[in-house]
């Protein structure tokens, strides 16, 4: 089993590749999303309470399954003659796709926090809205949410299993492939993979808990 | 109290959920087959299940004395077969079950009905596939825990997969992706790539260059010698009357013509 | 939310009014792309879509398997909702011995990926005690040990979030403490609870197309294998399926919001989830 060594390290490294740009195309369409959800325009509005109803009430498998089989049929979507590394893109797009959605959310709460005399003294300077969200509510309210993002980090690293439902190699098909070839050890190598995420998860929750005391607003 | 009604409640949902999975009557003849194979066992939306697993299946069921109306047809994928015939939730199984000693430790087989091999399946216009050597620079689609795409790993080794090889969720998934050139080819049995391609004709190539060797059997309690003597006497008459061949020829369609001899049972 | 705006002037109106077209062509542009590629590659095409108003394709192909998604996520709920309680309550214990075992439990599995838990039940049910593990089964067991340890949480909130006096007065009126737990706390704790625990129900749902990469025979099956089996249609299928999932959780969601705007009206405060973005 030692000969698997190199094959583990190698899924979990596809694992957090998987987890960190997704984590990051997330961030920015997630901010966006949010930004639209509070702006002046109802048609935005609209927009991005429509994408963010939509994602977060459809299975992640589904949204994965159809990126992987659908933006390449249907879209043309293709990054690349090799077919892991096309299918690795393609679930990218389907994780950050789908917790956009979540880190529009977790914004909009924060939003939420910052006392409305900020705004409104923002506006009484003659702030616009841009100005008003760019200079004084975003840069409150991303502190606020340091710690839900933090979570939805946590819940992004395991949902990167789910791109095993179109044959990403990643920790959990990584998992099983294992458990087929050695069916004597499949307690060992569960905790094993278990313990891999724990590593992977339990340290964000404690540097972005650190983080989010840190960084908090004084009121 | 609120609370209260909220567990009665989840309870009745409970007891619903029991009583529906209650089982049939005892003169039934429950046969396991597959229920997304096309060509071998596929449900149809009138409830039905069509393919020429099914039909194998039916002749035999007839020949051991069942009517139409005691035959239930009941899913099993490829994971549960043994453990379905052990327990007893199945009568036999057919449901492209390959016959291996392995299995053979655990369950009986009757059979072989059909002798098939791993086989590949190309677009009909794309000429440059001729057999398994060709696959070393063509982009091939397999299913998850199929054994076939592991054969090609074994031949190929692992750079080939990381560049030509997608496993997706079973064969009908790989079938758009061949048919938009996403891959160029998808390898698997030969009755299975003939089962999804018989669907479209026209549009899809069998190889017909099988590099492995599969026999269907059929599936059923370990040592339960008289049926299975029985099965393969039905299996042989069913050679003989030409049932079989009007089978495959049903349900393959043009791909029949991979399938043409009978293979010799093997009693033991 | 409008403090982040002031009420647009004339000047403002007008260029909102200019902006909200220019944004509106821009997606319907977009939405117009997307429909042309669909188009050029015959997704429209009626034969695709045409099983989807036939009767006997609900009910032989799509509705067993939209009747086996909702068993599962039933049969998994039932099992994790006391499960969340027996562990939530465990957690809180005052014994060393029963608090940190049920801490490391609940931690444990809530931090691990529920697809792993899934495939361990499948193979290590076969492998070392010797049992088949359907695909129902392995499904069930994932979703009830992920779910039941966020529900634990949920519960623990719950019930630590009521006023330390509710306790105070429960003892010393001389009532033990297990009765204080099931007289006074519970009843209390459950109302505000609800909202959090209809909501994890609705991850539950949705995380039960896991199943699908189990090969479980589910709503999401039925979509992606069993109709493009029959009608070559995968993306319409796959389209249809996920309307019904968000139908679903929709109506799940709806329940959710009725039992909150019902506990707001009483005197408990709803307790969140342990983190607001639990329908992860």
């Amino acid at each position: 089993m030692i000969d698997d060594l190199p094959l583990v390290l190698g899924a979990f490294w596809l694992t957090i590749r998987l987890t960190l740009a997704s984590a990051l195309a997330a961030l920015v369409l997630g901010t966006v999303l949010a930004a639209m959800r509070v702006s002046p325009l109802a048609v935005l509005r609209g927009a991005a309470a429509g994408y963010v109803t939509v994602l977060r009430n459809t299975p992640l498998t589904l949204v994965i399954v159809f990126c992987g089989l659908g933006l390449g049929l249907v879209l043309d979507v293709s990054f690349s003659g090799s077919l892991s590394v096309n299918y690795l893109w393609l679930s990218i797009i389907g994780l950050s796709a789908y917790t956009a959605a979540f880190v529009c959310e977790a914004i909009r709460a924060g939003i939420n926090t910052v006392p409305v005399g900020q705004a409104e003294a923002a506006r009484a300077l003659g702030l616009t809205f841009g100005q008003n969200l760019r200079y004084i509510v975003l840069p409150q309210a991303f502190r606020a949410v340091i710690a839900p993002l933090g979570s939805v980090l946590i819940a992004l690293t395991k949902n990167t299993t789910v791109a095993a439902a179109i044959g990403v190699a990643e920790a959990s098909l990584t998992m099983k492939t294992l458990f087929e070839r050695h069916q004597e050890a499949v307690v060992p190598i569960f905790f094993g993979f278990a313990l891999g995420f724990l590593v992977l998860t339990l340290p964000v929750g404690l540097v972005f808990g650190r983080l989010a005391r840190r960084l908090a607003v004084a009121r | 109290m609120r609370a209260r009604r909220i567990v009665t409640l989840l309870m009745a949902a409970a007891a619903m959920a029991t009583s529906l999975t209650a089982c049939s009557g005892d003169d039934k003849f429950v046969i396991g087959v597959k229920f997304d194979q096309p060509g071998l066992g596929l449900k149809q939306p009138d409830g039905s299940v069509k393919g020429f697993d099914v039909d194998v299946a039916k002749y035999i069921a007839k020949e051991l004395g069942y009517s139409d109306d005691q035959i239930e047809f009941k899913e099993t994928v490829s994971a549960n077969r043994e453990p379905f015939i052990q327990q007893g939730q199945v009568d036999i199984v057919v449901a492209t079950y390959s016959i291996t000693d392995k299995r053979k430790e655990v369950i009986s087989f009757a059979g072989p009905y059909l002798i098939t091999g791993q086989d590949i399946l190309t677009r009909a216009a794309d000429t440059s596939i001729t057999g398994e050597d060709s696959l070393a620079t063509k982009k091939v689609c397999g299913a998850q825990g199929s054994s076939s795409p592991a054969r090609l790993i074994e031949k190929f080794g692992d750079a080939w997969k990381g560049q030509y090889l997608t496993e997706q969720q079973g064969y009908g998934a790989c079938l758009p992706l061949l048919e938009q050139s996403q891959v160029d080819a998808i390898s698997t049995d030969a009755t299975i790539l003939a089962g999804f391609a018989a669907q479209s004709p026209g549009k899809f190539r069998l190889v017909g260059q099988p590099f492995s060797e599969e026999k269907y059997g059929i599936g059923l309690k370990k040592d339960d010698k008289e049926t299975r003597d029985k099965i393969n006497n039905a299996i042989e008459k069913m050679f003989q009357d030409g049932s079989w061949k009007k089978a495959v020829d049903a349900n393959f369609g043009e791909f029949g013509q991979f399938f043409t001899t009978p293979p010799a049972v093997e009693r033991y | 939310m409008n403090v982040l705006y002031d009420e647009p002037g004339p000047r403002g109106r007008r260029r909102n009014t200019v902006l909200t077209v220019v944004f509106a062509v821009a997606l319907l542009g977009l939405a117009y792309l997307a429909f042309r590629k669909f188009d050029e590659k015959g997704q429209f095409a009626a034969a695709l879509w045409e099983p989807f108003l036939r009767g006997d394709v609900w009910a032989n192909l799509i509705l067993p398997g939209l009747w086996n998604t909702l068993s599962a996520a039933a049969v998994a709920a039932l099992i994790a909702v006391p499960f969340g309680f027996v562990f939530g309550m465990a957690r809180l214990s005052e014994h060393a011995w029963i608090r940190i075992p049920a801490a490391a439990v609940v931690e444990f599995f809530r931090a691990i990926p529920l697809l792993i838990m899934i495939f361990f039940a499948q193979y290590g049910g076969s492998a070392v005690l010797g049992l088949t593990v359907t695909s129902f089964s392995a499904v069930v067991f994932g979703l009830v040990m992920y779910n039941g340890s966020v529900l634990a949480e949920i519960v623990r909130a719950g019930i630590t979030a009521l006023p330390r006096g509710q306790t105070e007065a429960a003892l010393a009126v001389g009532l033990r403490k297990s009765q204080a737990m099931r007289l006074i706390l519970l009843p209390q704790a459950v109302t505000a609870m609800m909202p959090a625990i209809v909501s994890q129900l609705v991850v539950l749902l949705k995380d039960t197309a896991l199943g699908f990469i189990v090969a479980f025979e589910d709503l999401l099956n039925a979509g992606a294998r069993i109709l493009p089996s029959n009608f070559r249609n995968l993306i319409p299928a796959v389209i249809v399926m996920a309307a019904i999932y968000i139908v679903i959780n929709l109506a799940v969601s709806a329940v959710a919001h009725w039992l909150e705007r019902r506990t707001r009206r009483s005197a408990a405060k709803p307790v969140a989830a342990p983190d607001a973005v639990a329908a992860l």
